[in-house]
């Protein structure tokens, strides 16, 4: 049972959390401009490191929040991570797609 | 036999026990093993292959031989078995097989959650000064260990402590532990486990330590079978083996679990009176009996002359001491009488090469055997610390921690008692952020007085000889050992057993390398050495050396196999804890559920939830009762509860363009007050939800999504809103359990609803819109194609409008109908029609799509080359050919009988209707459905999945009553009373307040008749509470940055105080956000074991310094999602989700009772 850091509620044990994967992986501007590969890259390609990883989490069972620490894969060591701004680009922006 | 004196065992009182019914007495203070040695019981057991006669080996958890059943469990170690009166074991033959006959094992057990600065496993020297240099600093201590008191090795041994008997500074370490408020010593708990990030589980033997503490073992001195439902059954006295799992989260840990002595590989070495020399010490010195009239001792250590001053000194003959580092005489046999039972020993002493070895025979009782020691580094290896192997001290110890974690004693090869105190000081210092050296303990610095090595009489230890087998196997292979002595029963690497308990010989190593192992694992594996019960505790070390011997290498470079949890077998039900039987998983029920039950429902369960399935009548099938209430749906009228739908208010300037972006179609155009039907796929196009959303107002809608989905969906909303677009101001509010719904379906629903809601505007009220009526939201949307209301509550109102639709004629129906109803208009259910491989155009509702919208969810991998290629399986109907059959959800299409190319499979089946999902089939076409599972291939036609009212013609009512299935008008008439005619009477008061019941109502009588002074329990009812997202809140629980729970809803509460214990005053009119007033239960526990009750299920530090009066936060209990409030002292609130709330009251009075 791991401990995770909550950056709200300090630490807390994981079954408390829900995993949400890589961090840093941001929705793509523009996903009609976008090649087949390259959009498959976002929806299913992720690093899988053996040490450090920058990885989100989300406290389901607590106060909601997603954050990101960066955990070592194999010691299982931890540290906070960068807080999640979100890339903060909208699918439906102005010119993100095929409009019309 | 027993001495007449010594010990620490109570002569004065007798404990009677049985083992394999012969009826035997022992004392307090023993083991089952000692008591057995006491009793003269030489055989306890044959062995697992070979059916050798066994005898005790060992005096601890370590014991190879001795595994028994003992009451309930199938199998212990007789050696880590107190003993109890009325204790019943029996030895064990051949290969376990456990009765499932036998009735559930009656102990009740529980798990604990606890933190601390510093935990101490192990109470030995080095344990207790560990515990004791980090109590004194301050620190927060738990220290365990697995026997009833505290002293480990000190108990069994004759060291002097400064002059005095060793048990006497144990006692006195213990004593000042006692006073030092902070620290917690564990008796007779075995930690099993060390996981990530100093995480450890142990077992407490808890009805022991109750019943030695004076506390009855069955919670508050209950009669055993009153009122007890036959949970526990007695399997003797003090103690039915109630467990705990403890949890524990140290800051730091100290390991000071000791060693284990352990043997050689000579032939003969498992007859019954071998045993580890510590063990014969152990049996003499601490419970006073003599394993043996005459002793050889066979010693690679200075232990085992230790052992044979002291079986000497308790009366045992000690014959002849073989020590191979003094003139290297060894034992190269052993003899048996008649029965197996040691009778002699074989000494070799060692001759020039090329000459016969000359041996002797000596007659003996007791062979006491040391081949060295091995530290127990079981959990220090399970922390991923890594071991190094000693060439001086013969073993493997721990060489570089993983985490925050110190070894300190015997357990990392600090042999010795003086020694083992002065590193457990220093290693409980560390722990506690302190510095401790020994110079300054000897000087009395550091902690003084407190912290000083005790002077004590032990020679200090040479290092042991390094012998692992005799004779040293050959490095060819051959297993034959050299010629024994006249009358040597035993001869050869065949009888020269490694592990005791898998009956694994030095020859059977010697075939696994002879066929090319070379790994340790690998021999593990082959010759399964190590993977008995004892997980080769005694034998691990042993086995390497003999490979190592093989292999020409050193034991060092061979390595240990992993260690891995738990370092003692852990029954299961331990466990599960008070997680078994009706508590086994959280359950969660609407507020009509206790009426469903009454009504003789049939139940299913949807995720957590029991819904019922169908109302069966006067011993209807289910099939006959789900034709009856379908009838009633399609031609009268008829209700479903819908209280389980997922319920999710999104608020805000954005709320609009937000689920624009989440769902596939568009609702920032819904008007207010209606009501659109929405889908939601993931990044990768597949479906993952669906629902309908209302616009309440214009920066409010309500989504509900599926039953089972409802929380992934609320935590993929906020994954979007706050790792991808939080700059729209948009905040999500669960309101699942706040509001109970019916629908009320079918043609003649109207009448129904009417007379339920007489706020609502029936002459103005369109399909697909919203209305309210007091405190009811209602909604035209349909499930079924047939008019319908779904009318949704607080839930409070919940069993009121239920009886309420009811006794106006609704006839009740279950999710089985619900399903044949959609089924019937094609319909597909996420989760049933769909896999995660579904796209909405494979269901055929590209409609739902929108091709307007620049971007969506999803929207992107719609043009994937594989999910908009043609040729994929599309959602389609089937009937079959004859009319009568039902087909088998998961069965196969193929083309014709016989065929094997898979066309799709059947995803729902009801009778005469059934949904597929299948690729490259075209109406008409004629399918066989092939059952694997046994029912056979059926032949089906594909049909349009839309099998009723293909026009929705009926969605407003019966346009032409008898248009519906042949025969549905007929029968209709008697699908349940004329609705219509009991809308006349007066409307129904199901919104009075008296008509209210609060999730815990029926918990009343129990939670008062369960109070005690150590805890009492109550239901809060009513509370009135509002959600708020977003801006900052004076008061209220503050559960995440944006997030509270404050006082006030739309009605005062009775209980006048608010969920913050907060001004009453502010419960007096709606404020800001969500009022969820009846989504939560509130109880309140009061009393000083309260914390004790919580800490049974709550992973969260609840140390009344650290859970300060006033804090709050969501967390875990039993598995329940709850806020906890530490409203006092010693009184605490609990907020849980109204249809979590019975299971959650069940859970606590479970808690209460055993407190």
């Amino acid at each position: 049972m791991q401990s995770i850091e909550c950056p709200w509620c300090g630490p807390r044990d994981e079954i408390e959390f829900r995993y949400g994967g890589q961090a840093g992986v941001a929705y793509p501007p523009d996903p009609a401009a976008l090649s087949d590969e390259e959009w498959a890259g976002y929806v299913f390609v992720r690093d899988n490191p053996r040490g450090w990883f920058h990885e989100r989490w989300f406290h389901a069972h607590g106060c909601r929040t997603w954050f990101s620490i960066r955990r070592h894969t194999v010691t299982h060591e931890t540290e906070p991570g960068p807080a999640l701004h979100g890339s903060g680009r909208a699918p439906s922006a102005p010119g993100a797609g095929e409009a019309g | 036999m027993r001495r007449e004196t010594g010990g620490r065992i109570d002569r004065s009182r007798v404990l009677r026990f049985s083992f394999d019914g012969r009826e035997l007495a022992g004392h307090p203070g023993d083991t089952l093993a000692s008591a057995l040695l006491a009793c003269g019981i030489r055989i306890v057991g044959r062995s697992v292959d070979l059916g050798r006669p066994r005898g005790i080996f060992t005096a601890g958890a370590e014991e190879p031989n001795a595994l028994l059943r003992v009451g309930d469990e199938p199998m212990a170690a007789a050696t880590a078995v107190e003993l109890r009166d009325g204790l019943q074991a029996w030895s064990l033959r051949g290969r376990g097989r456990l009765d499932p006959s036998a009735p559930p094992a009656g102990a009740r057990h529980d798990k604990a959650y606890l933190h601390c600065d510093v935990l101490v496993v192990g109470a030995g020297p080095a344990g207790l000064a560990a515990a004791l240099a980090a109590g004194e600093a301050g620190a927060r201590v738990v220290l365990l260990d697995d026997q009833p008191e505290p002293g480990g090795d000190l108990l069994g041994g004759r060291t002097l402590l400064d002059g005095a008997p060793a048990a006497e500074w144990a006692a006195a370490v213990t004593a000042r532990l006692a006073a030092l408020p902070e620290v917690r010593v564990l008796p007779r708990t075995t930690a099993t486990g060390y996981h990530d990030h100093n995480y450890v589980i142990a077992v407490e033997e808890r009805d022991a330590n109750r019943a030695a503490a004076g506390r009855g073992s069955g919670g508050r001195g209950r009669v055993p079978g009153g009122g007890d439902g036959g949970r526990r059954r007695g399997t003797g006295g003090a103690g039915d083996g109630g467990r705990r799992l403890w949890h524990f989260r140290a800051g730091r840990v100290v390991l000071a679990t000791g060693a284990h002595e352990r043997s050689v590989a000579f032939p003969g070495n498992d007859r019954p009176g071998v045993m580890l020399a510590s063990a014969a010490r152990t049996y003499a010195n601490r419970y006073g009996v003599l394993p043996g009239r005459r002793a050889v001792v066979f010693t690679c250590t200075d232990s085992g002359h230790e052992a044979a001053r002291d079986l000497a000194a308790a009366g045992v003959e000690v014959v002849e001491v073989v020590d191979p580092r003094e003139a290297g005489a060894v034992v190269t046999g052993t003899l048996a009488d008649s029965e197996g039972v040691l009778a002699g020993v074989v000494i070799a002493a060692p001759a020039p090469p090329g000459d016969p070895v000359p041996e002797r025979v000596v007659a003996c009782d007791l062979l006491a055997v040391s081949g060295g020691w091995n530290p127990a580094v079981h959990l220090f290896s399970q922390s991923q610390g890594r071991l190094r192997f000693d060439e001086t001290l013969q073993a493997f110890v721990p060489d570089r921690s993983a985490q925050a974690e110190r070894s300190a004693g015997a357990c990392r090869g600090v042999y010795g008692t003086a020694a083992a105190v002065a590193d457990g000081f220093e290693a409980g210092s560390w722990a506690a952020g302190e510095t401790w050296t020994r110079a300054r303990g000897e000087a009395g610095g550091g902690r003084g007085e407190a912290l000083r090595v005790p002077r004590c009489d032990e020679p200090d230890p040479l290092p042991p000889a390094a012998l692992w087998a005799v004779p040293a196997p050959a490095r060819s292979g051959s297993g034959d050992g050299t010629a024994h002595g006249p009358g040597a029963v035993a001869g050869g690497a065949a009888e020269a057993f490694v592990d005791l308990q898998r009956d694994v010989t030095v020859a059977d190593v010697e075939r696994a390398t002879g066929a090319g192992m070379r790994s340790v694992e690998h021999v593990k594996r082959y010759t399964t050495a190590g993977t008995g019960a004892d997980q080769g505790k005694t034998s691990g070390a042993t086995a390497v050396g003999v490979v190592a011997g093989l292999l020409g290498a050193a034991p060092g470079q061979v390595g240990t196999t992993t260690f891995r949890p738990p370092y003692t077998p852990v029954a299961f039900g331990v466990l599960a804890g008070r997680e078994r039987g009706a508590l086994s998983d959280p359950v969660r029920v609407t507020a009509m559920h206790g009426l469903h039950v009454a009504r003789g429902a049939v139940f299913e369960d949807v995720g957590q939830w029991k819904r019922p399935r169908h109302f069966p009548l006067g011993g209807e099938s289910m099939a006959e009762a789900v034709e009856r209430e379908r009838r009633a749906a399609r031609t009268g009228a008829a209700a479903m509860d819908a209280s389980t739908l997922g319920k999710i208010e999104i608020i805000g300037r954005d709320a609009g363009e937000f689920l624009d972006r989440i769902y596939t179609n568009t609702f920032s155009t819904l008007p207010v007050g209606s009501c659109r039907y929405g889908m939601m796929c993931g990044a990768d196009g597949m479906v993952l939800d669906d629902g309908v959303a209302t616009r309440l107002a214009p920066d409010r809608y309500l989504a509900t999504t599926t039953t089972g989905n409802a929380a992934a969906v609320l935590d993929r909303l906020e994954e979007w809103r706050q790792t991808e677009w939080p700059h729209l101001d948009v905040s999500l509010t669960s309101v699942t359990d706040h509001w109970a719904v019916v629908a009320v379906v079918g043609p003649r629903s109207g009448p129904v609803a009417r007379a339920l809601l007489p706020g609502v505007d029936f002459g103005d009220f369109p399909f697909m819109t919203y209305r309210e009526s007091g405190p009811a939201r209602v909604f035209r949307i349909s499930f079924s194609g047939e008019l319908a209301y779904e009318i949704n509550v607080p839930r409070w109102y919940g069993a009121a409008l239920w009886e309420a639709a009811l006794e106006l004629g609704a006839v009740p129906y279950g999710t089985e109908t619900m399903h044949v109803l959609r089924a019937e208009k094609g319909f597909a259910i996420v989760g049933q029609e769909t896999d995660g491989t579904v796209t909405p155009q494979d269901l055929g509702m590209g409609w739902i799509v929108s091709a307007r919208k620049p971007d969506f969810v999803g929207r992107r991998s719609h043009t994937r080359p594989d999910t908009a290629r043609p040729g994929r399986r599309r959602l389609v109907g089937l009937v079959p050919d004859d009319p009568g059959e039902t087909l088998t959800e998961g069965a196969q299409l193929v083309a014709a009988p016989g065929g094997t190319r898979m066309l799709g499979h059947v995803t729902s089946a009801y009778p005469g209707v059934a949904l597929a999902m299948a690729a490259g089939v075209a109406t008409g076409d004629r399918l066989v459905a092939f059952d694997a599972s046994g029912g056979g291939q059926v032949p089906v036609t594909v049909v349009s999945p839309v099998f009723h009212d293909p026009e929705n013609t009926r969605r407003d009512g019966d346009p032409q009553p008898g248009s519906s299935r042949p025969g549905d008008a007929a029968a209709g008439r008697g699908a349940g009373p004329d609705p219509a005619g009991a809308a006349a009477g007066p409307a129904p008061d199901w919104a009075s307040d008296d008509r209210r019941v609060s999730p815990l109502a029926e918990f009343a009588g129990r939670f008062a008749a369960e109070g005690s002074p150590e805890a009492v329990i109550r239901e809060v009812p009513f509370l009135p509470v509002r959600e708020v997202r977003g801006e900052e809140q004076s008061e209220g629980l503050r559960l995440g940055p944006d997030w509270w729970l404050v006082a006030g809803g739309p009605a005062g509460g009775d209980d006048g105080a608010t969920a913050g214990g907060a001004d009453p005053a502010a419960a007096a009119g709606p404020g800001p956000g969500v009022d969820v007033s009846a989504q939560w239960a509130v109880v309140e526990l009061a009393g000083p074991g309260v914390r004790d009750v919580l800490m049974t299920g709550c992973p969260i530090d609840l140390h009344p310094e650290v859970f300060t009066t006033g804090s709050h936060t969501r967390t875990l209990l039993g598995r329940v999602p709850v806020v906890l409030h530490r409203v006092g002292p010693d009184v605490y609130r609990v907020l849980a989700g109204s249809s979590l709330a019975g299971y959650l009251a069940e859970w606590l009075l479970d808690a209460l009772e055993g407190l």
